[in-house]
């Protein structure tokens, strides 16, 4: 007899499709069923009451350092995986900049193999631009992308090299995988530990410019010019770098982008009222007011693509030091949701707009299954609660790591059931 | 305490009473310094140590020495030779030093921020002795009270901070000082080492040095840092002197007569401050070094001593 589990009640939002509704959502066999108005469930149906929450495809997230192999202290993927299911994320991809990086079949074959034994989130690996991410000579995309590779990038570190990055981009059209780059100068950024602005005088902590991230975003979509490759651009955190993609976009390039929660929630001056908290510490730096507004601006109207976390677990020791000597990154799976709801609340981002961005969207942005809850779609589902409070407790987190700028803090909207091809692999207080 | 602080870190934090009670109670402690026999037992049983993870010898020895005066135990504790070099986190030499039971930790760092992260690990008061770019609330301190017992009060008076703004503890601490207590600042050097934002913590910014001196009643010259130099910041110490270095005809024509000329030492000679300007009539450096001793005492005092419990207890008292 087939397995059949009825979610009841919910909002469904599925911008895949255009509903938002209240819906059922029937999931058998592991795949969706179909999504009916008015339903009767059978006997011997199981059932998810969803009454007040919100019942949406799984959260994906194209952005997230798991730190296996080489950085178990950190995270591993089968804790990394446990995260994202706490945080409603159903599938995440897994930066490349492991020890040793993901430049070759075999890491991403162990990447796939853990994700494959947690049974928690799927797990996308993401290849090296370059060979050992050093920016020297292009790492092997065919064999990267035949061993389950979804893109590529050097993450944490630019493509310095303009010569590289036309390569890259004109290689990778061979395969159709997308490059996902860190925009950063580093000549121009030059040893910094916070966005250079009056926040970082005031401090006396050396500052990065909006510039350092604007001129490679400038630069590289120049080369997308040159070659037609496909680029997308991570963490967007300047509002120059939004007017600079929006234009591009303008002329169709191929060009996609995403912004961090944190990004699209927080400013430079955290720094400071945190009295030098390294957990508002990361790269590129949390940054002004006008540009956190360009941001909402840019995720509003569509010109920035996607919500990606960049989580970025750090162990305390590499965490609780000087500003200047600490580790750049925070952890956000667990806490993305309730961080992004709360530009909705202040009306910067409409409901729909955000489920798209955290589903639909990033599917697209890497070709990647999911982000819909379509007839036959593999039944990876997040069911929020959007007015649960609830408190960041950093020892209730699932990843390995404590480093998240939310510690301690009240927070609106959780996910409270995630379901993965149909399995409930998450259920808030439900101890999985 | 001082006013509302258990510690002193960041003179931005402070308000003018705060700057005021530390100055005002500096004076007794000037006196105390000028006895002939320098001691009083106020701090007798209380510990200071001195954690110099920075190359200091006068920032240290000020506070050594205002230690000592008022009868604390103090132990120097630098960077070269102590645990630090073996990999020691900062958190870790804190947390063991603090289990030797201190009553004060003056810290000097690198890096902007450690003394708040200090702060907030241990129990005993932190007092900041510079970290990195960010403050130096000692110098700030002591810089006002040297304006102040030259020109009595700040209140209306124009002081000119000229130098590497950038990469300045002091002149952020003068600014917030200063500023508070009625002065208004002016920040004067290349374009190169003014940070963004300064004119936020209320300066006025001037690039040319006759325009930023005119009607000044003090000017703190800032030390230039050789390292600054092919950061490139500025293309070297020639071009640096010729136009913002003061010598004494610029001295002589663009200063009012009755202009203070600060410098928290130790000068480049021949760079911002000719020698003949260095030890003319408008230099008030030596008094700077005096006053920071009593300066500091009064720090130490008010976090450890009677001051700490009985707020506002008078020194002499304590002193007699």
């Amino acid at each position: 007899m087939s397995d059949t589990l009825f979610i009841e009640g919910g909002r469904v939002i599925d911008p895949a499709s255009g509903l938002d509704g209240v819906r059922t959502v029937i999931v058998r066999d592991g795949r969706i069923a179909e999504v009916a108005e008015r339903v009767e469930r059978p006997r011997e149906a199981r059932a998810l009451d969803a009454r007040g929450k919100w019942v949406t495809p799984g959260f994906i997230d194209l952005h997230a350092h798991l730190r296996e192999p080489g950085q178990e202290y950190k995270e591993t993927v089968a804790s990394g995986a446990r995260a994202a299911v706490a945080g409603g994320f159903t599938a995440v991809c897994a930066m490349p900049n492991t020890v040793p990086p993901n430049d070759n079949t075999t890491v991403t074959e162990l990447v796939l193999a853990r994700a494959a034994a947690a049974g928690l989130a799927r797990v996308y690996p993401v290849g090296c631009i370059s060979r050992g991410q050093k920016g020297e000579d292009l790492a092997e995309y065919g064999e990267l992308k035949a061993a389950g590779c979804v893109a590529l990038s050097d993450d944490g570190k630019p493509v310095m090299s303009p010569a590289l990055m036309r390569r890259a981009l004109e290689y990778a059209r061979a395969f159709g995988l997308p490059l996902a780059v860190h925009e950063e100068e580093l000549h121009l950024a030059g040893a910094w530990s916070m966005n250079e602005g009056p926040v970082a005088t005031r401090l006396g902590l050396k500052g990065t410019p909006a510039q350092a991230e604007e001129v490679m975003v400038l630069r590289d979509l120049a080369l997308v010019e040159l070659t037609g490759g496909r680029l997308h651009l991570q963490h967007l955190s300047t509002s120059g770098s939004v007017r600079a993609l929006r234009e591009a976009r303008k002329r169709g390039l191929p060009v996609t982008a995403e912004a961090t929660p944190h990004h699209l929630t927080l400013t430079d001056e955290e720094v400071a009222r945190s009295g030098y908290d390294t957990d508002f510490k990361m790269n590129p730096p949390l940054r002004g007011e006008a540009d956190v507004r360009a941001l909402r601006q840019g995720l509003a109207d569509g010109t920035i693509d996607c919500i990606a976390t960049d989580h970025a677990p750090h162990a305390v020791e590499e965490k609780k030091l000087e500003f200047d000597a600490a580790l750049n990154g925070i952890l956000g799976l667990e806490t993305a949701f309730a961080a992004c709801l709360a530009m909705v609340r202040e009306g910067a981002l409409s409901e729909q707009r955000l489920v798209e961005a955290l589903t639909a969207a990033p599917a697209r942005i890497f070709g990647l299954p999911g982000g819909s809850l379509a007839r036959g779609a593999p039944a990876d589902v997040a069911v929020l609660d959007p007015a649960l409070e609830w408190t960041c407790d950093t020892a209730a987190l699932h990843s390995r790591s404590r480093n998240t700028p939310w510690k301690g803090r009240r927070l609106i909207g959780r996910c409270t059931h995630t379901l993965v091809g149909g399995r409930l692999v998450h259920q808030q207080g439900g101890g999985r | 305490m001082i006013g509302r602080h258990r510690h002193c870190i960041a003179l931005e934090d402070y308000s003018r009473e705060e700057i005021l009670e530390v100055l005002d109670l500096a004076l007794s402690m000037k006196e105390v310094l000028r006895r002939p026999l320098k001691k009083v037992p106020t701090l007798r049983g209380k510990s200071v140590v001195n954690l110099f993870f920075e190359s200091s010898t006068r920032t240290r020895s000020s506070f050594e020495i205002a230690a000592k005066v008022l009868s604390a135990d103090a132990l120097n504790w630098t960077s070269t030779g102590s645990s630090v070099s073996k990999g020691e986190t900062l958190l870790d030499t804190a947390k063991n030093l603090e289990a030797m039971r201190p009553d004060v930790i003056v810290v000097r760092h690198a890096a902007s921020g450690a003394p708040a992260f200090l702060a907030r690990h241990v129990r005993c008061s932190v007092v900041s002795a510079g970290d990195g770019a960010h403050e130096h609330p000692s110098q700030g301190l002591l810089d006002c009270f040297t304006i102040r017992e030259r020109l009595g009060s700040l209140g209306g008076r124009t002081v000119t901070i000229v130098g590497d703004i950038s990469h300045s503890r002091v002149a952020r601490s003068d600014l917030h000082a200063m500023g508070k207590l009625g002065a208004s600042v002016r920040v004067c050097g290349p374009p190169t080492m003014i940070p963004q934002g300064i004119d936020r913590l209320g300066a006025t910014v001037f690039h040319d040095l006759e325009s930023a001196v005119a009607g000044a009643d003090a000017v703190v010259m800032l030390r230039i840092q050789h390292e600054r130099i092919g950061d490139p910041l500025i293309p070297g110490t020639r071009e640096y002197s010729r136009y913002w270095g003061l010598d004494v005809n610029k001295a002589s024509e663009w200063l009012k007569p009755e202009c203070l000329i600060l410098h928290p030492g130790p000068i480049n000679r021949g760079v911002e401050l000719s020698s003949d300007v260095a030890d003319g009539p408008h230099s008030v450096i030596l008094d700077q070094v005096e006053n920071g001793v009593a300066v500091r005492m009064a720090i130490l005092y008010l976090l450890a001593g009677a001051g700490a419990t009985a707020a506002g207890a008078p020194p002499e008292k304590a002193t007699a």
